[in-house]
């Protein structure tokens, strides 16, 4: 078969034109998840669906794609998606961020900050944030009609009362705009403060859920809490040891069998940018001369 | 026979970049976008011409307001976009001038458990300047002006939220955009 055979973007236009009217109805009710008639994508639930059909159907000739993967540009699912949509849509590819159009990410946002003109596409595995406390879609459904949160209170009441604070590390719950309670899909908290007052526009698309929500620019996010346990970014006590920074999110590799480790930024162009910069970390190679 | 000529030459790219300045604009409420490749009979503007051939099709139900319920244009809709045509209650997009679009309260606004299930207005307007309207909500980081064809409706509309309709405003070849969340006053 050659590449002709696809049309742009892989999706046909009949599809595409379901997936943006959802995609609008998402950007008109922040957080809100918007089912959609997700199809099957050449690659299995949990690489990405969901994300790689929004990203179909928001790409123009004229974008520049970004792929990360936990932040990083060159792990198997990320080389993947951004050679599917060079090969199908023909657009120009980058490991920048600054100069991407369009960013698929799974379960990291950029350090780099985004600005307007930019859209994050979200991998989303489980878009319902009270899933884990209630499993029926008929009552979860209810519980967001008439606002009935409590339960999720609960939920982080039970972290600190069981481990002193709350432990929820990953996938941590916002309510947007004072309205809907939203998963942001499994982003380190750390990364939550991002999600709002955000210049771009942030969609998130689950595939095998087939739901898609959205983000508006500008939206307000804020991470679930309480008065006397406020929320807090967590990383690792750490700077990364190639590039010296002491304020992004870290990754850690175990490096030997003796105990032996070191951190290392998670987002790797906003490393090897730094690096390039000439900021070097503990373990960093020796400069070449 | 009416002129069906009109749609978009090169349908995927021309509906992806349509389809990016309708985003654009419902995320960024008083932004105006240029809506291009489309060239429908008149009165249908190019812009919602262009609206139309993005998102309309079979699986939506359209109602014309009769500002637009005119035979040429209900041939290039049947031919371009094949949506069927019905009464404004029913509707998921509706096409035409404000007026006649009167009483918006008859469009669909969603349910509590789906307020997805909300119409789309596109509303034909004379021209998208000057502004009259001071813009607040998710999408601006500020405020923001735009052209509204009045103010009570949308501010009634917001008062909904999460329930409620969303509206394209086309003149020629531009657009602009509001969603159900953004608060309206008068400037």
């Amino acid at each position: 078969m050659s590449d002709q055979a696809f049309n742009f973007a892989y999706l046909d236009e009949a599809t595409k034109r379901m997936i943006r009217r959802a995609l609008l109805k998402g950007i008109a009710v922040p957080g809100y998840q918007v089912p959609f008639a997700s199809r099957e994508m050449p690659m299995p639930y949990g690489w990405g669906t969901g994300g790689v059909q929004v990203t179909a159907a928001c790409l123009t000739p004229e974008d520049t794609l970004k792929v990360i993967d936990q932040g990083a540009d060159d792990t198997t699912n990320a080389v993947s998606i951004r050679a599917f949509f060079a090969r199908t849509a023909g657009v120009e590819t980058t490991t920048r961020t600054g100069e991407a159009s369009v960013i698929q990410t799974r379960h990291r946002i950029p350090e780099e900050p985004l600005v307007e003109g930019q859209i994050l596409v979200y991998q989303v595995p489980i878009p319902e944030p009270l899933r884990f406390l209630e499993p029926r879609e008929s009552e979860t459904r209810k519980m967001h009609a008439l606002e009935e949160y409590g339960l999720m209170h609960v939920k982080l009441y039970e972290d600190i009362a069981r481990h002193g604070e709350i432990s929820t590390a990953y996938a941590y719950p916002v309510r947007v705009e004072g309205r809907y309670v939203m998963d942001p899909s499994p982003i380190p908290k750390f990364d939550n403060p991002k999600l709002s007052d955000n210049p771009a526009i942030q969609l998130f698309g689950a595939g095998r859920e087939q739901r898609i929500y959205a983000l508006p620019p500008y939206t307000q996010v804020v991470s679930l809490d309480f008065e006397d346990h406020p929320f807090v970014a967590s990383k690792a006590e750490h700077s990364c040891d190639l590039c010296g920074c002491g304020t992004s999110y870290l990754d850690e590799v175990i490096t030997d069998d003796r105990g032996g480790r070191m951190f290392v930024c998670s987002d790797t162009d906003f490393c090897e940018t730094r690096r390039a910069q000439g900021h070097r970390g503990r373990l960093a190679p020796e400069e070449r001369t | 026979m009416s002129d069906l000529s009109g749609g978009f030459a090169h349908a995927p790219e021309q509906a992806a970049r349509a389809f990016r300045a309708c985003l654009e604009t419902l995320a960024r409420p008083g932004q105006v976008q240029r809506l291009e490749g489309a060239a429908p009979p008149a009165p249908l503007s190019p812009a919602a011409g262009a609206v139309l051939l993005t998102l309309v099709d079979q699986a939506v139900r359209l109602h014309l307001a009769p500002s637009h319920d005119r035979p040429e244009i209900r041939d290039w809709i049947a031919f371009h976009c094949g949506a069927p045509l019905v009464a404004a209650e029913e509707a998921d997009f509706a096409l035409g001038s404000w007026e006649a679009l009167q009483p918006v309260g008859r469009f669909a606004i969603g349910t509590p458990a789906y307020p997805d299930r909300a119409a789309t207005l596109i509303v034909e307007m004379e021209t998208l300047a000057p502004p009259n309207a001071r813009l607040t909500g998710p999408g601006i980081a500020r405020d923001a002006e735009a052209r509204l064809p009045e103010i009570a409706a949308f501010a009634d509309n917001r008062a909904r939220f999460p329930l409620g309709f969303d509206c394209f405003f086309t003149s020629g070849d531009r657009v602009s955009g509001l969603p159900r969340s953004t608060k309206v006053e008068a400037l």
